[in-house]
């Protein structure tokens, strides 16, 4: 049987401000159409480490590889420059906790701006893509307003789109859902839930413990930099070993469903 | 007060007034475009990281912004041509001495549209796989210019006002012009009367369309 390589591997990652470090030599490999949950108390290195996978971040050591793109990072690597950074970027979509939509332009101009700018598909083309992405997060009937006239569901929704325009090999997602009223949270998780089982390898930055639990086939529990434990989703969220992880775990009340 | 106000012998020298109307405006477009220019280098040679181009081009700005413009055209003038062994016309020493001051101004304008964008625009087009460029030109620039409408116009406003500065090195704008009609006339308050009342007519239509605009692109 031969081994497939995995999507994302993450070799001895450390990033640092200056004398802070705030995360501590990680590796991390995620399989092809794997979906990891980062979980953790805030300030442990969950978001930074999400942003160094797509390097809005610049690790400080390490590399990271994406498919077949490999970055390194040290005193002995020069540091990429920024037609290299774009192209890694234009690999991964990322969604923000703050949507991060462009003000300037309407929901489907949105959505198409990766391809139009960035890919510079023909017009056309990138139009015909952004309606079926819309559609299918369920915001097609708004194509045409701005995003300052939709909840903060409907512009997470559409900045999931505005990311799978780019036809990405992986996703991550920061918080996608902290910022949202509670009411309006399951309908950001359903879109993500689809994405996962149709085989997206995603990375996702969660406080929602059962979307941890039902949705990712990893947990990783970090705190103060370091990975504390990973393992299967259900085992770690159900059972954890380490003591810090049971102590977080405890805050939450995790239903079952 | 038994003040005999006559604009009569104002109207008569209008032809003069209008020479310094189009020197006053020439020069208010010229140093504002070049201006402008100079203000754009600046704020984004500012953003850039490599603290040799951005410490000396935040000093030299600090100068001309500490600086009465007035000063700075003197020095232009009189001192600048010393310095460089070279001779610098009147107009010249304008046109550079104005565009400095205004370009550093506008810098400024600009450096503050940028920082006031939210820093989660530059993530998203960056996570996109826009670079630096298409990053400005698509999705930073589009909304720093409709805020900067304002103060740029503001900014304009008082470019236009400082041209009349120009007077004192013998260029002829509105100003300097008021000055000739005034000693051959004897009529200083008609004449500097007149000279408010035009800057006010070029100047106020301005003001208002950038409010038009403010408010539409708000």
């Amino acid at each position: 049987m031969s081994q497939q390589p995995p999507m994302i591997q993450i070799t001895n990652l450390s990033k640092a401000y200056g004398k802070n470090t705030v995360l501590h030599d990680i590796s991390l490999d995620v399989p092809q159409g794997g979906s990891v949950a980062l979980i953790g108390p805030s300030g442990s290195g969950k978001s930074t480490l999400l942003r160094c996978i797509n390097l809005l971040e610049e690790p400080s050591a390490g590399s990271i590889r994406v498919d077949s793109q490999v970055m390194e990072f040290g005193p002995r690597s020069q540091r990429p420059g920024g037609a290299r950074l774009a192209g890694f970027r234009a690999e991964t979509g990322m969604v923000f906790q703050s949507f991060n939509l462009f003000p300037n332009m309407t929901v489907i101009e949105n959505v198409m701006a990766g391809p139009l700018y960035v890919k510079h598909v023909p017009r056309d083309a990138a139009r015909a893509q952004a309606l079926e992405l819309l559609d299918r997060v369920g915001m097609a009937h708004k194509a045409d307003v701005s995003p300052s006239n939709l909840s903060g569901g409907q512009k997470q929704r559409v900045a999931i789109a505005r990311a799978l325009a780019m036809q990405p090999k992986v996703m991550l997602f920061d918080e996608a859902t902290s910022a949202l009223d509670p009411q309006l949270v399951g309908e950001v998780l359903g879109v993500m839930r689809d994405l996962a089982a149709a085989g997206m390898t995603m990375v996702v930055v969660t406080h929602e413990m059962a979307f941890a639990r039902d949705v990712a086939d990893t947990v990783v529990f970090m705190s103060g930099g370091y990975v504390v434990e990973k393992g299967p989703a259900h085992d770690v969220i159900e059972n954890p070993q380490e003591d810090r992880t049971k102590e977080f775990l405890r805050h939450f009340h995790v239903g079952r469903n | 007060m038994s003040y005999q106000w006559d604009f009569g012998l104002v109207w008569h020298y209008a032809p003069l007034l209008g020479t310094g109307i189009e020197y006053t405006l020439g020069l208010t477009v010229v140093t504002s475009v070049i201006g402008m220019v100079i203000g754009t280098c600046l704020a984004l040679c500012q953003q850039s990281r490599m603290w040799f181009i951005s410490v000396p081009l935040g000093m030299v700005s600090e100068v001309f912004r500490c600086t009465p413009s007035l000063v700075q055209l003197i020095w232009c003038y009189y001192a600048l041509p010393i310095v460089l062994g070279i001779t610098l016309s009147p107009m010249s020493a304008a046109l550079l001495a104005l565009s400095i001051y205004g370009g550093v101004f506008y810098g400024e304008i600009f450096r503050a549209g940028l920082r006031s964008i939210d820093p989660g625009q530059w993530d998203g087009a960056r996570a996109l796989g826009m670079t630096s460029w298409t990053m400005m030109r698509r999705v930073i620039l589009p909304q720093v210019l409709r805020r900067m409408v304002g103060p740029m116009v503001s900014q304009t406003v008082l470019q236009l006002k400082n041209t009349s500065l120009v007077s004192v090195v013998t260029v002829p704008d509105l100003v300097y012009q008021g000055q000739m009609v005034a000693s051959a006339t004897y009529r200083p308050l008609e004449v500097y009367t007149t000279i408010a009342i035009l800057y006010f007519l070029i100047l106020f239509p301005l003001t208002q369309l950038s409010r038009l605009l403010e408010r539409r692109w708000a």
